[in-house]
């Protein structure tokens, strides 16, 4: 656990810095993945931009309709870079919202787009893994197994190191895919990460100690099942046809 | 062949949505919430944990004391340019939410000050909130301090709902988390 990097009198808050390098890394990385496909990897960078300037003002504005009255007695806090006055769940429907707006009118392709932001999604989430580890967020449920770290005065799973060895994963597996030489449908690489991903987020969630619960079960099982059922429905959709093209080609090749 | 791999795509996707669903099933049952509310630890959803200290004034002060109370812990010293700056708004915090309860220990870390300058700082600042003598590093120990100045956001019923690292904190984002934690502590309350 490393929650602060003290440089000096400067106390830098390093799960802070570590998505900061994980969101500089993935974008170039799939930008590099849109230069390989012959697409303008100027077009990503001015949505992500965008998207994280939307989600910005979008969870800030949230948090201060919630806590209207605690910024009416100080105005001056509404511009404050505190990053603890913002309600990032606001932010990231902002920023959903306006990548689909933004989307459109440039005419980006839906699916094209979301292969292309694969590498940069991929990234981040070993990042966020990392950034875990470092704050200690994220922790496991108590446990006696021999792999066990002691972590807030328990001997608890290393949840943080799951989740970097299952995003080290989907992240060789994406990468496999765009190194292959066979081509992908578009979608199928996006859709891939999404079901690789929510799978490992469903499983490896049962043993986080932290977890946001209704009633017996934890919401965020829940919700990787949701994608994880989207991902599948529209990977069925968008790989079957790709699959019989290809073997129509295939097939046509050899005679 | 359209129809196989149709039919083989839908049986396999049922058979992983149900294993997932068995698996939400049987580890809502058998892997357990765990203990958080009652371990002592210094991180959100664990007990606050609990320490004895003198007062700048000279009387003995327990966290535990206080239970009941939804409390603010700020580790500070009097060297610490983002301590100094955030003092005048827990100050007015403090003014303004003492009478619902709120109360705020002022935990200066001694070993790493100087008891004069202390002295001056409170009456530099016009502090009326509780100042807390950490002589031996006992509470940045047991809070696991990383930087000055860090604040504990603690509700009425002893649990860490917060931890701001670092600061300063604005007058806006103190009175959110105050409001905040009000709200838990009436909630709670029988």
């Amino acid at each position: 656990m490393l929650p602060i990097l003290q440089i000096g009198p400067l106390a830098i808050q390093t799960p802070g810095l570590i998505l900061l390098l994980g969101l500089w890394t993935g974008l170039y990385l799939s930008e590099k993945y849109a230069v390989k496909k012959d697409m303008d990897p100027g077009v990503l960078y001015h949505l992500v931009f965008w998207a994280l300037i939307s989600a910005l003002i979008g969870a800030r504005l949230s948090y201060i309709f919630e806590y209207s009255q605690a910024f009416i007695a100080n105005p001056l806090s509404i511009i404050s870079i505190n990053p603890t006055l913002f309600n990032w769940w606001a932010g990231a429907a902002c920023a959903l919202i306006f990548s689909l707006w933004y989307g459109q009118r440039q005419n980006l392709d839906f699916w094209l787009t979301l292969d292309l932001l694969t590498p940069a999604f991929a990234t981040l989430s070993l990042f966020i893994g990392i950034a875990h580890l470092a704050s200690g967020n994220a922790f496991g449920s108590e446990s006696n197994l021999p792999w066990t770290i002691e972590l807030w005065g328990k001997r608890r799973h290393p949840t943080q190191i799951y989740e970097i060895i299952s995003s080290v994963v989907v992240l060789g597996i994406v990468f496999g895919f765009i190194n292959s030489k066979k081509p992908l449908s578009k979608g199928i690489l996006f859709l891939m990460y999404l079901v690789l991903t929510s799978s490992s987020k469903l499983f490896l969630e049962a043993f986080r100690g932290d977890s946001q619960m209704i009633g017996d079960f934890r919401l965020a099982q829940w919700a990787a099942w949701l994608c994880l059922a989207v991902g599948l429905w529209f990977l069925g959709k968008r790989m079957i046809p790709g699959m019989i093209k290809d073997f129509n080609n295939e097939n046509t090749q050899d005679q | 062949m359209i129809q196989f791999s149709r039919k083989f795509w839908n049986i396999l996707t049922f058979t992983i949505l149900l294993t997932g669903f068995l698996w939400i099933r049987y580890t809502a049952t058998h892997f357990g919430p765990g203990t958080n509310g009652k371990t002592p630890a210094p991180h959100q959803g664990f007990l606050a944990p609990d320490f004895t200290a003198q007062s700048l004034s000279g009387e003995e002060v327990s966290l535990s004391s206080l239970k009941g109370k939804p409390v603010l812990i700020n580790l500070w010293a009097s060297w610490c340019l983002p301590c100094r700056k955030e003092m005048p708004a827990l100050e007015q915090i403090y003014q303004d939410y003492r009478g619902e309860g709120f109360t705020i220990l002022a935990v200066n870390a001694t070993n790493q000050d100087q008891i004069e300058k202390v002295n001056t700082f409170v009456k530099e600042y016009q502090l009326n909130f509780l100042i807390l003598l950490d002589e031996n590093g006992e509470i940045t120990n047991a809070y696991q301090l990383s930087a000055f100045p860090t604040s504990f956001f603690i509700s009425a019923d002893g649990i860490i709902q917060e931890v701001v690292i670092g600061g300063p904190m604005s007058e806006a984002l103190l009175r959110s988390r105050v409001e905040h934690l009000l709200e838990i502590s009436k909630s709670e309350a029988p």
